[in-house]
């Protein structure tokens, strides 16, 4: 009897991974190791502002950091590789083994300097939220089987708005409910041509897209600027302290000291991670996700649900659009959003459409994004440019199933109709 | 006689949907320039005031676009001729986007959404400025060898997606979206680098292309209206008979329409995506070419300026025909050619083009709803595209 490999897709994906883990390992100690010349120390400082002190500063050799984060993530790998043998998860590890190697990173590419190490998580945080919102949007459409391109248009509408609003109003309450009714707008466009006029949805996310942009530089150019005090320079929200948690040395001031945007956002994710899961509308979504066909035979209306969920994903992403303006610099500013909706796309589908991966990958680009500035400031080995080009290129390694194959909603992006094959 | 009468009511049927679209496009478009006016709420008491004033207002617009994109009579004062500068312009904007829009156009056929004719653009750019400016050969050699290389550069960038897809099954569009934003950082690092730093600059920009590399410019140095418009004409004649006439063509036309059909009839898909996609590649990077070698003469930065995600508008509005997309090509050149203009005479953004193209492509993509507006029956309708998911 021949040998037949009994390994599952999981257990498979568990294995490379694994292995993966381990090389990224031994070339971290090679290259951030044994080729480091450098010796000088590295700083990272702890200390954002008036937190219950725990440690303050930690300076070691630069060389002798990148080593010991080098085998520590070694020996992380051979843990997960145990794991896996006795077929259990390795997400512990992996996560730990990962950021060895990036602390080993660090190690070599800030030598002699000083990383403000709190500031960087904070900053990296502060990036993540518009991708959190864009990508919580996502997962609401695509879950249900609705392609969302347009998730950089929700978040420009909602900037727009809450930036025009809350300038008109002077009151950044205004701008944020008036946000969510923006992305609501454009979502609305979505879900008629997508589900009524079953138009291909990447085509119309990409229309779309281009619509918000072409109207919202328009009024920026024909309103925003000759009338700039009255309709552009709106009011921003202040942090809110909680009182004992922002202490907490490290998370504290990270998570807890931020604006009401920031705390919606957390109660969003729960609420979205929660409800997908543990709910009747969750399981419906899914559903109508996976198998519109047989979740209709059931009697769910898909295409109604469909909608409304589009509905819904426009209202999130329109109130993470109000981050660029309420939440940060008050003006808006023309296409503000740059791109983010697409790096919010890349961290849906690098989250395997869930929403606590998607929330991951978001703030894994948060902190690449971060760390990117924060080192071309102190100037690093890499360019800058190739830093930037992370996000994307963890997602075409995610996408061609080179760690593991991401797997879309089956029936996202496909039209149903009652009846007809689709 | 009949089958001229066919052909001819068939022309009709085509692009009656097309015509449609626009003229709605261009009304939405001018209520929004007549409407955001602030001053004119002022005038609420008196409406007939105040509808005129928003009307001139889109009226005056719309003709500093055709102004701009045209004829202008205001430069006409040397010479009557130089009236057509604005003319001039348009074919200058039109060559790339033609050649972009074609590199989308061939993609549908084959059932491909190529989003990534921007960054397949910069490395036809990449690679023209590089032969352009490094090496020294003789005329028309110089020149073909750059549009050569762009080509090469930009096959090679589209060729990846067709590969990934053929291989790994990963969605075109996922892998497009992403390669566009390494390109545009990849060509930011490039511009940093020595080899492309101009000498004595320090801003992203590439030493000039050599004169020998650079394309004719076909009436003199008066207009910058230059070989580019007859390489894009003539390579959308070449698509057209390759769509159309050739064994390879029917094979792309195949899988696009029914991949498993074509498969059954024993063509390989994984073949036909990749040299697809090869192809595609050459064609945006022909258009970074063109304008890296016709107009800019040099690598900067901003040089793909919005033409692949044009491409896709042009390439709806053209129907994924190579003809409509030339047609479609003129038609967004000369919005963008007046657009210029208008910014500069009247209160009225460039931006303005943009929500004219995106709904230009809103009401093609739904023709039920130009249908219900002006009670039409026989219109051919749709992009020809049937939706597709992410695992399709």
């Amino acid at each position: 009897m021949s040998k037949v490999s009994t390994l599952t897709p999981v257990q498979k994906r568990r294995r490379r991974g694994a292995f993966t883990l381990l090389i990224l390992s031994i070339g971290s100690l090679v290259g951030f190791g044994i080729l480091q010349k450098n010796t000088a120390p590295v700083t990272y400082r702890f200390v954002l502002e008036k937190e219950w002190i725990a440690i303050n500063e930690w300076t070691l050799d630069s060389r002798t950091g990148s080593y010991g984060f080098s085998i520590a993530a070694i020996l992380f790998s051979l843990w997960a590789i145990i794991s896996f043998r006795r077929n259990k998860k390795i997400q512990l590890q992996s996560a730990l083994g990962g950021f060895s190697i990036l602390m080993a990173f660090l190690c070599w590419a800030a030598s002699g300097k000083m990383i403000p190490f709190t500031g960087l998580l904070q900053g990296a945080l502060l990036l993540s939220v518009p991708l959190i919102f864009g990508a919580m949007a996502g997962v609401l459409c695509e879950r249900s089987g609705v392609i969302n391109i347009a998730i950089e248009g929700q978040l420009l509408a909602g900037a727009f708005a809450a930036g025009v609003v809350a300038s008109l109003t002077q009151n950044t309450t205004w701008g944020l409910l008036v946000a969510p009714i923006a992305g609501a707008l454009i979502s609305l466009i979505l879900a008629v041509f997508a589900i009524k006029f079953s138009i291909d949805q990447v085509i119309l996310g990409f229309v779309i897209n281009v619509l918000v942009i072409g109207m919202t530089s328009f009024l920026y150019k024909k309103l925003l600027i000759p009338y700039q005090n009255t309709w552009n320079s709106g009011p921003i929200l202040t942090p809110i302290e909680i009182p004992f948690l922002s202490k907490i040395p490290l998370l504290g001031p990270i998570f807890f000291n931020q604006t009401i945007i920031v705390y919606l956002m957390y109660i969003i994710v729960a609420v979205i991670h929660l409800s997908l899961f543990k709910t009747r509308w969750g399981l419906r979504t899914r559903a109508v996700g996976e198998h519109p066909t047989a979740a209709d035979s059931v009697g769910i209306k898909v295409n109604n649900l469909r909608f409304r969920n589009v509905i819904f994903a426009g209202l999130v992403a329109g109130l993470g659009g109000a981050y660029f303006t309420v939440g940060a610099v008050g003006a808006f500013g023309k296409e503000m959003t740059a791109g983010k909706g697409f790096i919010a796309l890349a961290a849906l589908i690098f989250g395997r459409w869930s929403p606590i991966g998607a929330v991951m990958a978001a703030l894994l680009f948060g902190f690449a994004d971060n760390l990117q500035g924060v080192l071309s400031i102190t100037g690093t080995p890499i360019p800058s440019e190739f830093m930037l080009m992370a996000p994307y290129i963890a997602t075409i390694i995610a996408v061609t199933g080179f760690i593991g194959r991401v797997r879309a909603p089956a029936a996202d992006g496909i039209p149903y109709n009652r009846g007809g094959s689709n | 006689m009949s089958s001229i009468k066919n052909k001819v009511s068939e022309t009709m049927r085509a692009i009656t949907l097309p015509l449609l679209a626009f003229f709605l496009a261009i009304l939405s478009g001018g209520l929004l320039i007549a409407f955001s006016n602030p001053e004119i709420y002022s005038l609420w008491k008196s409406p007939l005031k105040f509808l005129s004033t928003g009307f001139a207002s889109a009226g005056d617009a719309y003709l500093a676009l055709i102004q701009g994109s045209i004829f202008d009579q205001n430069l006409t004062s040397k010479n009557f001729l130089l009236g057509f500068y604005p003319l001039s312009e348009t074919f200058v904007i039109a060559a790339p986007l033609i050649l972009t829009g074609l590199s989308v156009t061939l993609a549908f056929r084959a059932g491909l959404f190529n989003i990534g004719a921007q960054g397949q653009f910069i490395f036809g750019a990449i690679g023209a400025s590089y032969v352009g400016f490094h090496y020294n050969l003789p005329p028309v050699i110089h020149a073909v060898a750059a549009l050569l290389g762009a080509m090469l550069c930009a096959g090679l960038w589209g060729g990846l997606v067709g590969f990934l897809k053929a291989r790994t099954g990963a969605h075109e569009v996922i892998v497009t979206i992403m390669l566009n934003y390494i390109s545009i950082y990849f060509l930011l690092w490039l511009l940093s680098t020595q080899t492309f730093l101009r000498k004595g600059r320090q801003d992203p920009i590439a030493p000039p292309v050599q004169e020998n590399a650079q394309l004719p410019k076909l009436f003199g140095i008066d207009y910058r209206i230059n070989l580019g418009i007859f390489i894009a004409l003539g390579v959308a004649y070449l698509i057209h008979i390759l769509l159309t006439r050739t064994t390879v063509g029917f094979q792309f036309r195949s899988v696009g329409a029914n991949t498993l059909a074509a498969k059954t009839a024993g063509m390989s898909v994984p073949f036909v995506m990749t040299s697809v996609m090869v192809i595609c590649g050459a064609l945006a990077g022909l258009g970074g070419a063109v304008q890296v070698l016709g107009s800019e003469y040099a690598l900067t930065a901003g040089v793909a300026g919005s033409f692949g995600f044009d491409a896709i508008t042009v390439a709806l509005l053209g129907r994924a025909k190579p003809l409509g997309t030339v047609l479609a090509a003129l038609l967004f050149g000369a919005l963008r050619a007046g657009g210029l203009t208008m910014q500069a005479n009247t209160t009225t953004p460039i931006d303005i083009v943009l929500v004219i193209q995106a709904l230009v492509v809103l009401f093609i993509a739904a023709p039920t709803m130009v249908r219900a507006i002006f009670r039409l029956k026989n219109v051919k309708s749709g992009t020809d595209m049937a939706a597709k998911g992410w695992n399709g």
